[in-house]
């Protein structure tokens, strides 16, 4: 008799280890609080570093997906509880269900950027975020509807709630960097003549041909970076962003007036996933991703039996990292379940 | 510019302000700069809203330039200011009220100490009371005088003669708000309003029928910086940051300019004379400056005092253009008359700032 596995979150982390756990045999439902499937990738216009669409990605993984997967869409799961060797899975409008195995792929949430106040977003009119941005590249309609004009100067701002302890968050997203060369060089295709600058305290450029990515970004499109932190950001007359930054490589204070602000929101732990590690008494990290038993070699594994997870649940990361992690925890789970019979 | 995203912000910061049996602390120099400001505030407090108001004369400086000049060491701030809390003790009550935003600061800054650091405050009574016999308890609230004005707005605004409407055409005047930095860059949550969106000042102006102007240079100090002026070599950096402000707000056309600070309407009102004698550079229409001042002066304008019992004769910029675009009554002839229609002369006109109604 097959075993039961939860797959809490159906971003691509939880697709992928739904697909390999039922193509392993087991039964499997993939639970999901949105009403489609994909979670963040379904607002990404384009990937670092080869550019693919993003909705190209979840295609190839939507191919994967065998139709015995249940999924359940639109259950926010309010409570998962161990119950006789098994798990009660309960969701916010009353659905249960129970499972031999729960795996937590409910990746993270963006950095709420109206908390770094002085930056402006939600009061400054052309103050967005990196997803925002995103958003824009999907409608297609480039940056002239909300900016009534070609932009002649954009500023990218990196680490917007990663690296800040003011933020309470001391980690690096990870993506943000590459992100923000892959979204520079974006809008220098769709508007060339553009100056865009990118503020940054250190470059992360770990990822296979990032390096490449950003070298391109330099020498192909003149996208200027300047290693500094924004200090504060105000609006003119005009609608124009008036930004404040230091030049740390040179030592001097800059100021200039931009068409556009974009803020690179970095990955927060969702609050109802730290509040259900809370309640299960699992291990705390001060950030409140969930803690995995052994980060090099139990970095899918709970102290709780049966109790998985994947992805960026566990803090941030790539997609390649993301996928291979789901991988990983579906091994891990297979593993289990065949102890357990 | 979004105003609802600021209405969130302000959401985050309120803080409670106690409503009646305030100790008063006065300002070192607001006396000096703007003689008739904390009288105002007295007067508004008394008569116009009927609160008890302990202005107690024994008090003293809190040491803050001297604080924050690096002059005056804190354990010494800390025992002064365990003085002034002993007077409060002693008189009955246990609402502080700072007039100078770096009192306020400084209070603030020391409460939260002893609070994080208990054994400063155990040291603190013993240093007073060795030095003076005196003991003291720590105030329940703590606020600055625009704390309270900002809270009464409303009041005041419904005993109002005027508005900050332009009489002729009905539109609200533009008002550039200036909030001190020791009010709430240091500590956030003790400042209505926050540190990059503060609302005291702006509250005020909403509710007695004035507009904000916003403008890029909003945060920036006026210039009152005490290394930039308690140093004279530095001075420089003074009245560059003033007119930085100036050359921000200029383009928005404002109509007036209000401060919650003691330094902030003295540096924007007498650096506009100074820029205009170095450079020849006035602000605002016909030479005539932006004027600028204090919140209890603007209550005390709004309720119908008298504009020269206000002190408004001894700013630099000329306050008779804005009484006039309201439509506030005055008297041209009594502005340099001593409180008993004694003539005080005119001073020397400046070159290229006008000074006197002509």
């Amino acid at each position: 008799m097959s075993k039961h596995v939860a797959v809490v979150g159906a971003g691509i982390a939880g697709i992928e280890a739904a697909s390999i756990l039922n193509a392993m045999g087991h039964s499997i439902t993939l639970i999901e609080k949105n009403e489609i499937l994909g979670g963040h990738i379904n607002h990404w216009h384009q990937l670092f570093p080869n550019r693919r669409q993003g909705r190209d990605l979840l295609e190839k993984l939507y191919e994967k997906m065998d139709d015995s997967i249940q999924v359940q869409y639109g259950k926010e799961i309010t409570s998962i509880k161990p119950f006789s060797g098994k798990f009660i899975v309960t969701a916010a409008d009353g659905w249960v269900t129970n499972a031999d195995a729960v795996l937590m792929a409910t990746g993270f949430d963006l950095f709420d950027a109206h908390k770094k106040e002085e930056y402006g977003y939600g009061i400054y009119d052309h103050v967005i975020t990196s997803a925002d941005l995103e958003e824009i590249f999907i409608q297609g309609e480039g940056l002239n509807p909300r900016l009534g004009k070609d932009p002649q100067r954009i500023g990218f701002i990196h680490c917007v709630g990663s690296r800040d302890e003011k933020a309470g968050n001391i980690y690096c997203s990870k993506v943000c960097c590459i992100t923000a060369v892959k979204q520079a060089i974006e809008i220098k295709e769709l508007y060339p003549s553009v100056e865009v600058y990118c503020f940054y305290m250190d470059l992360r450029m770990f990822g296979r041909h990032y390096e490449e990515l950003y070298q391109e970004a330099q020498e192909k499109h003149n996208i200027q970076f300047i290693r500094g932190r924004l200090s504060e950001a105000s609006e003119n007359k005009q609608g124009g962003v008036v930004v404040k930054v230091e030049d740390t490589l040179l030592g001097k204070p800059l100021k200039l007036t931009l068409d556009l602000l974009v803020l690179m929101s970095g990955m927060v732990a969702p609050v109802a996933v730290t509040n259900m590690r809370d309640k299960l008494g699992l291990a705390k990290v001060d950030d409140g991703f969930l803690k995995p038993v052994d980060p090099h070699t139990q970095a899918n594994l709970s102290e709780l039996p049966g109790f998985f997870m994947a992805g960026t649940a566990t803090g941030p990361k790539t997609i390649t990292d993301t996928l291979t992690d789901a991988r990983s925890a579906a091994l891990e789970i297979d593993r289990f379940l065949k102890e357990i019979i | 510019m979004k105003a609802d995203g600021k209405k969130l912000i302000w959401k985050e910061y309120q803080k409670e302000i106690a409503d009646d049996h305030y100790f008063y602390a006065r300002s070192c120099i607001r006396q000096n700069f703007f003689p008739g400001s904390e009288k105002a505030f007295t007067r508004i407090m008394k008569d116009e809203l009927g609160k008890d108001l302990c202005d107690n004369q024994h008090h003293t400086s809190c040491t803050g330039i001297g604080y924050h000049t690096d002059v005056v060491p804190f354990e010494t701030t800390m025992t002064v200011i365990a003085r002034q809390f002993s007077l409060m003790t002693e008189a009955g009550y246990s609402n502080y009220i700072a007039s100078c935003i770096t009192s306020f600061g400084l209070y603030t800054e020391i409460i939260e100490t002893w609070k994080h650091f208990p054994e400063t405050l155990e040291k603190t009574r013993d240093f007073l009371y060795k030095a003076t016999g005196r003991e003291f308890t720590v105030p329940n609230n703590l606020a600055h005088a625009s704390d309270i004005i900002y809270k009464f707005r409303n009041e005041i605004a419904a005993k109002a003669k005027y508005r900050l409407v332009d009489k002729n055409t009905g539109s609200p005047l533009k008002v550039v708000e200036h909030i001190g930095c020791h009010y709430s860059k240091m500590f956030p949550h003790k400042g209505v309003g926050g540190a990059e969106y503060p609302y005291v000042l702006t509250g005020m102006i909403e509710s007695w029928g004035g507009e904000v102007v916003d403008y890029p240079e909003r945060r920036h100090c006026c210039g009152f910086g005490f290394r930039q002026y308690a140093i004279q070599a530095n001075r420089g950096f003074s009245i560059a940051c003033s007119r930085k402000k100036f050359d921000s707000m200029e383009p928005y056309e404002p109509d007036m300019i209000i401060t919650n600070c003691p330094g902030c309407p003295m540096f924007l009102d007498r650096w506009q004379y100074a820029l205009s004698e170095m450079e020849g550079r006035t602000y605002g229409k016909d030479k005539q400056g932006i004027p600028v001042f204090t919140y209890e002066e603007v209550a005390g304008m709004l309720l119908g005092y008298d504009p020269w019992q206000l002190g408004l004769q001894v700013h630099q910029v000329p306050a008779e253009p804005l009484l006039d675009k309201i439509g506030i009554e005055y008297d041209p002839e009594a502005k340099f008359k001593g409180p008993n229609g004694e003539d005080m002369g005119k001073p020397a006109a400046p070159s290229y700032l006008k000074f006197y109604q002509e």
